[in-house]
């Protein structure tokens, strides 16, 4: 379909217009081939075993090159080989609230049922993984600061993420439809992820003892290279585990709303008889 | 604008009718102060010196303990549709309902600012700073909490619930509500920190009516 020629528009204008809804056209209809659930399920079903193959792979290889071929920091000493489990823990908390933001602006600009499917089984992963990335902060910040708990930026900003991720959850349960729940927590994590930054600005602001960041930086890591292969190889790890989780819930999911209907319809049959 | 004055006076009233929770917020904000002392202590120079932000946070507290009744009641009885319905737009409603409730628990405690100012050993010096730092920044929290409230306008007792889901997204305006007075009885230039609040305050008014319409629309279907 060709959006119709605007009045008083130059061709290029047109043209640009034109292109847009295409772009948008043939966006939507990818989107909308994976809201049919049969067809998503198909699609994801092969994917399963690879990225649970790959995950374990990443993760027992990074195991093997953080624990044990690689050097103990020279400060920190062997302590800091916690970095492999807690740094891409961080990454995928941060990331997960990411992917449940975009499922959720999906799910409310194009009304895509399964997005709504994919934010619901998200969260809760990505509540495992901040919860993950705070125990594992606290038991390396025991050695190394002399305490298990400091109110440093990086530390509170990722308790007001697990925060943000809690609310999403307790608000989806909170309704005696779950659609309206889902509804409800979906314009939540985009509130959440519109003021998210500015929380965060506020919390560096506010104070700072962390280390700054020495992955991504202007003049290159500033970390060994013999430690970033185990760190890059648990950060895809733990990114293959997330993606895997989540199609398992997906799945989940869809099969529990398939028995449900299921058992509606059969629950209908006999009244339907009697009348 | 008819349609904010008509809205906000129904409010008013409605909140009048119902004076007795009102002055059980207004209470909760002067007890909440006056525990502070006993269970910190008395001494006058740790209490002056978490006064600020001990201020701020119980503010924000009592302010959430109203959220309930925005728009609750008014979903239960029906006349949440009405009102929707006679709404220019639902943004206008989101934005009428947001002033009468900083009317209520927002202007308040500005107005006992002093009061809490004096109990908490900050002294004559530290009563404006607080009142103008309340005053700039509790439009926001009425605004963010209004949006929560829409958010849980179906559920029974959703006030806990809309409190949990607001704190948070509260963080910015207590972290520079609470700078804003402290580095002024520090003597400090305070000025930057009382426009990043008004900077809060002024984008809630931008995006909060809208984020509460479409939390409306997601409650209500």
């Amino acid at each position: 379909m060709q959006a119709a020629p605007l009045c008083g528009l130059s061709a290029t204008e047109n043209a640009f217009i034109t292109h847009a809804a295409t772009w948008t056209e043939v966006m939507a209809k990818a989107l909308h081939r994976l809201a049919n659930p049969a067809r998503f399920l198909r699609i994801v079903a092969p994917l399963l075993p690879w990225t649970a193959a790959g995950a374990a792979v990443c993760i027992g290889a990074g195991l093997w090159f953080g624990l044990v071929d690689s050097p103990p920091d020279y400060q920190q000493g062997d302590a800091a080989r916690i970095m492999y489990v807690h740094v891409p823990a961080a990454w995928n908390a941060l990331a997960g609230y990411a992917g449940l933001a975009l499922a959720s602006a999906v799910a409310l600009v194009w009304r895509h049922p399964l997005a709504l499917v994919a934010a619901r089984c998200i969260a809760p992963i990505g509540a495992c993984f901040t919860v993950i990335a705070l125990a594992t902060g606290s038991l390396w910040g025991h050695p190394m600061w002399g305490t298990w708990w400091v109110w440093d930026a990086r530390l509170t900003s990722v308790v007001i993420l697990l925060f943000l991720y809690l609310g999403y959850m307790t608000l989806i349960h909170a309704f005696d439809e779950q659609g309206t729940g889902e509804r409800a927590a979906t314009v939540l994590a985009l509130i959440g992820a519109v003021n998210l930054p500015v929380i965060k600005f506020s919390v560096d602001w506010w104070n700072t003892l962390h280390q700054p960041a020495s992955i991504l930086r202007m003049d290159g890591p500033s970390i060994d290279p013999a430690m970033l292969l185990p760190l890059f190889l648990m950060a895809g790890g733990f990114t293959l585990l997330f993606v895997c989780l989540v199609i398992i819930r997906m799945q989940t999911e869809l099969a529990r709303r398939r028995v449900m209907a299921l058992r509606r319809a059969a629950l209908a049959v006999p009244q339907a008889s009697d009348a | 604008m008819t349609f904010l004055r008509t809205v906000v006076e129904r409010e008013l009233r409605l909140y009048l009718r119902g004076i007795v929770d009102l002055i059980g917020v207004w209470m909760f904000f002067g007890i909440a102060i006056a525990m502070l002392p006993l269970s910190i202590g008395p001494d006058p120079e740790i209490l002056s010196r978490i006064a600020p932000g001990a201020a701020w946070a119980i503010a924000l507290l009592a302010s959430m303990l109203s959220l309930e009744r925005v728009f609750a009641p008014d979903q239960r009885d029906g006349s949440l549709d009405l009102l929707m319905l006679h709404a220019p737009s639902t943004p206008l409603l989101i934005l009428a309902k947001s002033l009468a409730h900083w009317l209520v628990t927002g202007l308040p405690f500005v107005l006992l600012a002093p009061l809490a100012a004096i109990a908490l050993g900050m002294d004559v010096q530290g009563v404006w700073p607080l009142a103008c730092a309340l005053l700039v920044g509790t439009p926001a929290l009425s605004l963010i909490g209004t949006v929560g409230s829409a958010l849980t306008a179906p559920v029974r007792r959703g006030g806990i619930l809309a409190a949990l889901i607001v704190l948070p997204q509260t963080i910015p305006v207590l972290i520079f509500g609470t700078a804003a007075v402290s580095e002024t009885l520090k003597g400090r230039d305070s000025g930057p920190y009382f426009s990043v609040l008004g900077a809060f305050t002024l984008a809630a008014v931008a995006l909060a009516p809208y984020a509460g319409s479409a939390a409306l629309r997601a409650v209500r279907n």
